[in-house]
């Protein structure tokens, strides 16, 4: 469903040029669900941005579904096709734009009829009630603002969903039917997932592979299997596991 | 001077809305002290209500009310916004959820810092930007002087929190309310952050008030927990006995954590009851606190 080879991407011009990825590869099959952890800003937001094509500075290899890409242009089979959640759910919500607009905006742009019931339902699905339907992203917490995201990314129906860190500001019992909600659907429609996220027991209960960053590139990639049985095999992806298991006071 | 940096009493914060009022904090009391303090709870719950209550930054049409909202002894409902700004970002200092949101787009990461700093420090130019740059490093960052001079939208999710974590720990607060601060920061940098928390409570008796949502750090890093349900707290504990919870709430909270120890099918999800929201709070066990 994803490939991509060799990806470098990068900022800025020599000499303050900075190479956020540096040779990433990875394939992601159909139905799979691929998870990306590794330290802050190494460049997990990066490669998925790339891949939508929110960054035109990279090179290498990145295809969906057979299809390569280039630079930052997308179409509206490829949007159709990938959708992502994005860490920031409030900078990529319309703070003008009710919950209605934004997700009846995207329904209409897939050629969805039946707006109103699927809006009543995407809404339901996320745990958000009728009453947050007219509200605007001041007017909601941030857990609500992220649920308002992944029902928007949902609404198009999408084949790969890229999902950088959707739990990460939920409270655990709606992390718990969020991620529910992401196994049904990957059961039920066979949807393809790349989550990044920093909690290592999500990525395990969500993920069959994952691959650990850190300072731009991958430093391996393993199992869900083998990341609960500590299974590591470079000392940063030990070090991530163990840290993992509690804090201890300084 | 009075035991309690922070002394909240019948607190409630109501927005109008289509089908008329609506109480995003229904009555909470606690008092801080030198101490780290939990606030954990289910999204919209108001524990951010809570927090920017007390820094006066619940806008209108947004209302306030409470018997009594203080620091230190001295009143902090309705101040003139002069008075609280001088509060605000100098003797309390609050982490935002949203980082990224909360900085300035225009300004560099370094100007923001430099001139939160000054604000309650005198220090030449070159000295508030070494202040500075010693701060992104005090809080993980790697290359603090590409970052210095780097834009909001050019750095990640989790440089942004740590960037805010810096600029509200420049003015050396005696509160801080910190509301999400490590949801984006891998572990081992999480721990480092934590740490300068920890020391800041510890050797300055700073007081900290820190909401999360997880549950595993909080029992691990805080001495004392309020659980919040729809507006209110429905429970306190120790943070070390949130495992021996009461609440059926808080314990379905523990039972809906993914786990990476074992492999589980299917997460288990809380099944509401319209009587938590009128419930008494429940002190903490026997043998707690
Ligand atoms: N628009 C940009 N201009 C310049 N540098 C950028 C830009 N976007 C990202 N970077 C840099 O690229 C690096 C990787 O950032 P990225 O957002 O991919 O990290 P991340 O792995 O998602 O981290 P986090 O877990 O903290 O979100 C960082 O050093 C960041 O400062
Ligand atoms: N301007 C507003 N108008 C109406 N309701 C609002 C407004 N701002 C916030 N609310 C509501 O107040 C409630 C409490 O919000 P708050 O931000 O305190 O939640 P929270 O506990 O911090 O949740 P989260 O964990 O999701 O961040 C939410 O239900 C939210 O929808
Ligand atoms: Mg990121
Ligand atoms: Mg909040």
């Amino acid at each position: 469903m994803l490939h991509v080879g060799n990806l470098d991407v990068w900022f800025g011009l020599p000499p303050a040029q900075l190479v956020a990825v540096k040779g990433a590869s990875f394939d992601v099959a159909r139905g799979e669900s691929f998870g990306l952890v590794g330290e802050s800003g190494s460049g997990k937001s990066t490669i998925l941005r790339a891949i939508t094509g929110l960054i035109d500075t990279w090179s290498g290899d990145i295809r969906v579904a057979g299809e390569a890409v280039t630079g930052s242009r997308r179409d509206r089979t490829f949007h159709k096709r990938v959708q992502m959640v994005f860490q920031d759910p409030y900078a990529s919500l319309h703070p003008r734009h009710s919950v209605d607009r934004v997700l009846s905006e995207t329904l209409h742009l897939q050629g969805m009829t039946d707006i109103d019931s699927r809006i009543t339902r995407l809404l339901e699905q996320v745990g958000l009630g009728r009453g947050f339907r007219f509200r605007y992203p001041h007017q909601l917490s941030g857990g609500q603002r992220q649920r308002v995201a992944i029902a928007r990314a949902l609404a198009a129906e999408p084949e790969l969903l890229l999902l950088d860190e959707p739990t990460s500001a939920l409270d655990v019992s709606v992390q718990a039917e969020i991620l529910n909600l992401l196994a049904d659907l990957r059961r039920e429609r066979g949807l393809t997932y790349v989550m990044v996220s920093h909690d290592l027991a999500v990525v395990g209960h969500m993920c069959d592979r994952l691959a650990v960053m850190r300072g731009g590139e991958l430093v391996e990639i393993m199992s869900a299997d083998q990341l609960r049985a500590h299974q590591a095999q470079a000392d940063y992806t030990s070090d991530l596991i163990g840290a993992s298991i509690g804090y201890e006071r300084a | 001077m009075s035991d309690h940096l922070i002394s909240v009493r019948n607190l409630r914060v109501s927005f109008p809305t289509r089908s008329g009022r609506f109480e995003a904090v229904r009555g909470v009391s606690f008092d801080l002290g030198r101490e780290r303090l939990g606030v954990v709870g289910e999204s919209g719950s108001g524990k951010s209500m809570t927090g920017r209550a007390i820094l006066g930054l619940v806008r209108p049409p947004g209302q306030v009310t409470a018997d009594r909202l203080e620091l230190d002894g001295d009143n902090l409902l309705n101040l003139p916004e002069r008075r609280m700004r001088r509060i605000r970002g100098g003797r309390i200092s609050m982490v935002m959820q949203d980082p990224k949101f909360s900085l300035n787009p225009v300004m560099t990461v370094g100007r923001q810092i430099i001139e939160a700093w000054r604000q309650h420090n005198r220090a030449s130019r070159a000295e508030a930007r070494q202040k500075a740059l010693e701060m992104l490093a005090a809080v993980q960052i790697r290359d603090p002087e590409r970052v210095f001079d780097a834009y909001p939208h050019e750095v990640s999710g989790g440089m942004g929190q740590r960037i805010m974590i810096a600029m509200m720990l420049a003015p050396d607060p005696e509160v801080l309310i910190a509301d999400e601060p490590t949801s984006a920061l891998d572990v081992s940098v999480r721990t480092e952050v934590l740490h300068i928390m920890d020391r800041l409570v510890r050797d300055r008796g700073m007081g900290l008030i820190f909401i999360s949502h997880d549950l595993n750090l909080v029992s691990q890093f805080c001495d004392r927990v309020l659980i919040m349900y729809a507006g209110r707290i429905v429970e306190e504990l120790a943070a070390r006995d949130l495992h021996r919870a009461r609440h059926p709430y808080t314990q379905g909270l523990l039972n809906s954590l993914p786990r990476l120890d074992q492999r589980v099918e299917r997460l288990a999800v809380l099944q509401r009851q319209d009587s938590w929201r009128e419930a008494e709070i429940l002190p903490p066990p026997p043998g707690g606190l």
